[in-house]
C-alpha cells in the first residue's frame, strides 16, 4: 500500500508541476495579448477637425489626427524633448544653417500600400511651400524670399536647400507629416501608426491601425498595439467629464484644476499632474504712445520702475495655490522650465513684497495719502485690469490682483468684455490700461515666438508695430531674436535667447505671472500611458498605448 | 390678507431687513479675502462657508442682496414710468399718436437687447467704479425694458379713451390734461402697478443673466448675478448645498414679490 501511495505521489507530482508550467505559460501568454493587444481607445476631440490635410492644420483637433495618422521624418520626443529619428534614419544640417539632407529608411510603404521614397518628401516640400495652399506650417519654414530647392540624391537620399537660415530648422520636421506623391487616396494614405477609417461629421472621427506601419518594438511585435482609436467630438467639458467617469472614455488630454480635483477626490489613481506647462498668465500695461489714455499714466506705465513695483505686489504662490489650487507654478519669466533647453535657469520668479513694491515706487515719486497711492503730480494711481468674460481662472486673478495692489494704495478696476472686445482693444483702438491673458506656447523653440519678441511686430503686444525700437531695451531684444534666428549654432542660440529672457524680466514687458500645470486624467485599463506637459500629452506615445477590458 | 401673502410680506421684510444690515451682519465686508480658507464650508466664523477666492459668502449674499433689491425697483420705476409715458399718452391721444408710439414700441421689441447690453457695457469706460458699473447696468434695464408694459398701458388707456365715463366727462366740458390726469390716469394706476410689480423679478433675473455673462456687477461688488454663478461647475446638489442660498434666497424674493403682484392684479 505504502509503495503504491507513493508511486502515486511521485505520479501527482510531475502532474501538478505540469500544470503549474502550463499556467505560467498561459499567464504569460495572456500577459502578452494584453500588452499587444489591442483593444480600442477613446477620447474626445473638442471641435470639428477642419481639415485631413497635414499641410493645413491649424486647429487642435486636426493637429491630433495629425500626430495619429501622419509620418514624419523626425520627431520630438515628448518625454525627453530631444529630437529622434523616424522616417528619416539620419539627417544632417549645413552651418550656414539653410539646408538639410535626409537619409531615409528603406522599404516603408504608406497605408495603401503605396511604396515611400524621397521623392515624397520633395512631393510634401513642394506643396508645404506652395504659397497657392497656405499652409501654416509651411509659414515655419518661410525664411527668406525665394523657392526651396529639393534634391533628390537617391530613393533614399534628399537634402532640401532654404533661401535663408531657418533656426531649428530640423525640429521644424516634427510637424510635416509626410505626403505620397503618387497615391490616389492623396493626403489619406498614410505613414503614421493609425489612419482614418471613417468620419461622421459632428459625431466621431474613427483611426484604424495603419497594417503597413514600419516600427517593432524591442520584442519585435508590431506596432502600434491599439486595434483603433474613437475620436468622439464633444465640445461639452461637463458631459466629457461625465463620460470618462461611466467608463465610456480612456482619456482626457487636458483638465483645468477644478475638474482634476473633482476627480481627484474620488479617484486619484486616474489623474496626473505632470507639473508646469508651457503654458503662461501674464499682465502688460498700455505702452502705445498713440493710445488714448492720459498722459501721467502713459508716463507710469514706460517706467520700469513702476511695472516692476507692481510685480513685485503680485502675490504668485496665492495665485497659484488659490486660483489654480495649487496645479499652477510662479512663473520666472518668458519660458517655463517646462522647456528644458531654452529655459534660463538663472532667472527666478518675482518674490512677493508689498513694502518693497512701495518703496520702489517712492522712489519714483509716488506717496502714500490716507491709503491711497499718488503720483509726484498727485494723481491717484487708479487703472483697470481687463480680461475675457468667462474665463473664471482669469475672473478671479484680477480679483486677487486687485486685492494685492489695494495693499499699496493702488485702485484696480476689474473688467470683463468678450473676447472680440477685448481684441479690438488691445490691437485696434489701444483703448485700455492693463490687460491680462495668457500664451500658449506649443513650440519649445523661441523663434516660435519671433511674432511676439520682434518690436515691428504686430503681436508685441504692449506696443506693437513700432517703426523703429522705442527703447534701447527693445532694440536689443530685436537684436538678440535676430541673432539667434540666424544662427545655426545651437549654444549661441541658447546665449542670445537667454539674454532676452533676462531683459524681458528685468523690464517686465509682460508681468509674468504662472505657467499651468498640465493635467490629465487616464483610465487604468489604458496601458503603457505617461502623461507628459508637452502636446498631446497623454497620448504622446499613442502607438505603445494598450487597452485592457474593463 | 391671506397666509401665503402674509408669508411673502415677512420674507420680503426679513430680507430687506438683513440685507440693510449687512455692515452689522458681516463687518468684515465682502471683499476680504481669507486665502488660508478658499472654499470653506459653513463654519462659526463663515456662516455659509467662503468662496472660490475665501471671501465669506453670507457677507456676500447680504450685500448682494442690497444691490439687487435696491437697484431692480428703481429701474422698475423707471421702465414702468416711460411705458406710463409713452403708452399711456399714445392710448389716450390715439391716431397717429398711437401708430407712431407703437412703431417706436416695436423696433424696441425687435431689437436684440441682449447684444446691445453687452455693446453698451462694452462702450462704457473702463475706470468707473463697481458702484457706477452697477448703477448703469441697472440704468439700461430700465431703459430698454419699458416696451412690453407700454404696449398693455396703450391699450388700456385706448379703451379709457372711448369708455362712457371719459365721453360723458368731455360732455361736460372737460377736456386736455385736465381729463387725462383727473380720469384716465387715475383709472391706469392699477395696471401701472402691476407693470412695476411684475418688472421687478424681471430685472433680477436680467441683472443674473448679465451677471453670468461677466457683464453685470463689476467685482469685486455682489450680485445675485456673481454669486449664482458659483452654481455653474457644481455637478450634484448635495455636494455643497450651502451653495444655493444665493438661489433659494432669489427664487423666495421672486415669489413673494408674486404673491404680493397677484392682488395687485386682482385689484386692477
Amino acid at each position: 500500500m505504502k509503495r503504491k501511495e507513493r508511486q502515486s505521489e511521485m505520479m501527482v507530482a510531475p502532474c501538478w508541476k505540469a500544470i503549474a508550467a502550463a499556467i505560467i505559460c498561459l499567464g504569460s501568454l495572456l500577459g502578452c495579448a494584453t500588452a499587444q493587444a489591442s483593444g480600442e481607445l477613446k477620447f474626445c476631440l473638442r471641435t470639428e477637425p477642419k481639415t485631413f490635410n497635414p499641410l493645413k492644420v491649424e486647429d487642435e483637433a486636426s493637429g491630433t489626427i495629425r500626430y495619429l495618422t501622419g509620418g514624419v521624418l523626425v520627431r520630438v520626443n515628448r518625454q525627453s524633448q530631444e529630437l529622434e529619428p523616424e522616417l528619416a534614419q539620419t539627417w544632417k544640417l549645413s552651418k550656414d544653417g539653410r539646408q538639410i539632407s535626409f537619409h531615409l529608411r528603406s522599404g516603408l510603404s504608406f497605408s495603401d500600400g503605396t511604396t515611400f521614397s524621397a521623392e515624397d518628401v520633395a512631393y510634401t516640400v513642394q506643396q508645404l511651400m506652395d504659397p497657392a495652399l497656405h499652409s501654416p506650417t509651411g509659414d515655419a519654414f518661410r525664411s527668406g524670399t525665394g523657392n526651396v530647392e529639393t534634391k533628390i540624391l537617391s530613393p533614399t537620399q534628399i537634402s532640401i536647400r532654404f533661401p535663408a537660415p531657418v533656426a531649428g530648422l530640423d525640429r521644424l520636421f516634427d510637424q510635416v507629416a509626410i505626403l505620397s506623391g503618387h497615391s490616389p487616396k492623396k493626403e489619406m494614405a498614410v505613414l503614421g501608426p493609425f489612419m482614418v477609417a471613417d468620419y461622421k461629421a459632428g459625431s466621431t472621427v474613427l483611426l484604424k491601425r495603419n497594417p503597413n506601419y514600419w516600427k517593432s518594438d524591442e520584442q519585435g511585435r508590431k506596432l502600434p498595439y491599439l486595434d483603433s482609436i474613437r475620436l468622439d467630438i464633444q465640445p461639452n467639458r461637463d458631459v466629457e467629464m461625465l463620460r470618462f467617469k461611466r467608463g465610456e472614455l480612456d482619456l482626457i488630454n487636458s483638465l483645468d484644476s477644478e475638474y482634476f480635483d473633482k476627480l481627484a477626490t474620488t479617484s486619484p489613481q486616474l489623474v496626473h499632474d505632470a507639473g508646469a506647462s508651457l503654458d503662461s498668465e501674464q499682465l502688460w500695461f498700455n505702452e502705445v504712445a498713440k493710445s488714448p489714455i492720459p498722459k501721467y499714466k502713459k508716463a507710469w506705465f514706460h517706467s520700469a520702475n513702476f511695472r516692476r513695483a507692481i510685480s513685485e505686489a503680485i502675490n504668485r504662490e496665492d495665485l497659484s495655490r488659490v486660483v489654480f489650487h495649487g496645479h499652477a507654478q510662479p512663473a520666472a519669466g518668458p519660458f517655463s522650465p517646462a522647456n528644458k533647453f531654452w529655459f534660463n535657469a538663472k532667472l527666478k520668479p518675482q518674490t512677493y513684497s508689498p513694502d518693497g513694491a512701495l518703496k520702489a515706487l517712492q522712489s519714483d515719486g509716488f506717496r502714500m495719502e490716507n491709503g491711497t497711492l499718488k503720483d509726484k503730480d498727485g494723481n491717484e494711481v487708479v487703472f483697470s485690469i481687463i480680461t475675457n468674460a468667462g474665463n473664471k481662472y482669469r475672473e478671479r486673478m484680477a480679483v486677487l490682483i486687485q486685492e494685492d495692489l489695494q495693499k499699496i494704495g493702488i485702485h484696480v478696476n476689474v473688467v470683463t468684455l468678450d473676447f472680440p472686445s477685448l481684441i479690438e482693444r488691445m490691437t485696434q483702438s489701444f483703448d485700455y490700461e492693463a490687460i491680462l491673458l495668457g500664451l500658449t506656447n506649443v513650440d519649445l523653440d523661441p523663434n516660435g515666438e519671433m511674432n511676439v519678441w520682434l518690436s515691428s511686430s504686430e503681436n508685441h503686444q504692449w506696443n506693437p508695430q513700432q517703426k523703429t525700437p522705442e527703447t534701447s531695451w527693445e532694440a536689443e531684444i530685436d537684436r538678440q531674436m535676430r541673432a539667434q534666428a540666424s544662427s545655426s549654432d545651437l549654444k549661441k542660440r541658447k546665449e542670445a535667447f537667454d539674454r532676452v529672457q533676462e531683459i524681458v524680466v528685468d523690464q517686465e514687458p509682460f508681468i509674468f505671472l504662472i505657467n499651468k500645470n498640465a493635467l490629465s486624467a487616464v483610465s487604468t485599463s489604458v496601458h503603457g500611458a505617461a502623461p507628459v506637459i508637452l502636446s498631446p500629452q497623454t497620448f504622446w506615445n499613442a502607438e505603445r498605448l494598450a487597452v485592457s477590458a474593463k | 390678507m391671506s397666509l401665503g401673502r402674509k408669508l411673502a410680506c415677512a420674507a420680503l421684510v426679513l430680507v430687506m431687513s438683513a440685507s440693510a444690515a449687512a455692515n452689522w451682519l458681516a463687518p468684515a465686508g465682502y471683499s476680504k479675502q481669507y486665502r488660508e480658507a478658499t472654499n470653506a464650508p459653513p463654519s462659526h466664523t463663515h456662516w455659509l462657508g467662503t468662496d472660490e477666492i475665501g471671501r465669506d459668502r453670507f457677507a456676500r449674499v447680504l450685500y448682494g442682496t442690497r444691490i439687487s433689491l435696491l437697484l431692480a425697483p428703481a429701474a422698475a420705476l423707471l421702465s414702468t414710468l416711460m411705458a406710463a409715458f409713452f403708452g399711456g399718452l399714445a392710448g389716450y391721444l390715439g391716431g397717429a399718436w398711437a401708430r407712431t408710439a407703437m412703431a417706436v414700441t416695436d423696433l424696441f421689441l425687435s431689437l436684440p437687447w441682449l447684444f446691445l447690453l453687452i455693446a453698451a457695457r462694452a462702450l462704457m469706460p473702463l475706470n468707473v467704479s463697481p458702484l457706477i458699473s452697477v448703477l448703469v447696468t441697472f440704468l439700461l434695464l430700465g431703459l430698454l425694458g419699458w416696451t412690453t408694459a407700454a404696449r398693455v398701458l396703450c391699450t388700456t388707456a385706448a379703451s379709457l379713451r372711448t369708455s362712457d365715463f371719459v365721453r360723458q366727462a368731455r360732455a361736460a366740458g372737460l377736456t386736455g390734461q385736465r381729463l387725462f390726469w383727473m380720469h384716465v390716469v387715475p383709472n391706469l394706476k392699477p395696471v401701472l402697478y402691476a407693470q412695476f410689480w411684475i418688472s421687478i423679478p424681471v430685472f433680477i433675473l436680467s441683472e443674473a443673466n448679465l451677471g453670468i455673462l461677466g457683464l453685470g456687477v463689476a467685482e469685486p461688488m455682489p450680485s445675485w448675478g456673481s454669486l449664482l454663478k458659483e452654481l455653474e461647475g457644481l455637478v450634484s446638489v448635495g455636494e455643497e448645498p450651502w451653495k444655493f442660498a444665493p438661489l433659494i434666497l432669489l427664487a423666495v424674493v421672486v415669489t413673494s414679490f408674486q404673491l404680493l403682484l397677484s392682488k395687485q392684479e386682482e385689484a386692477a
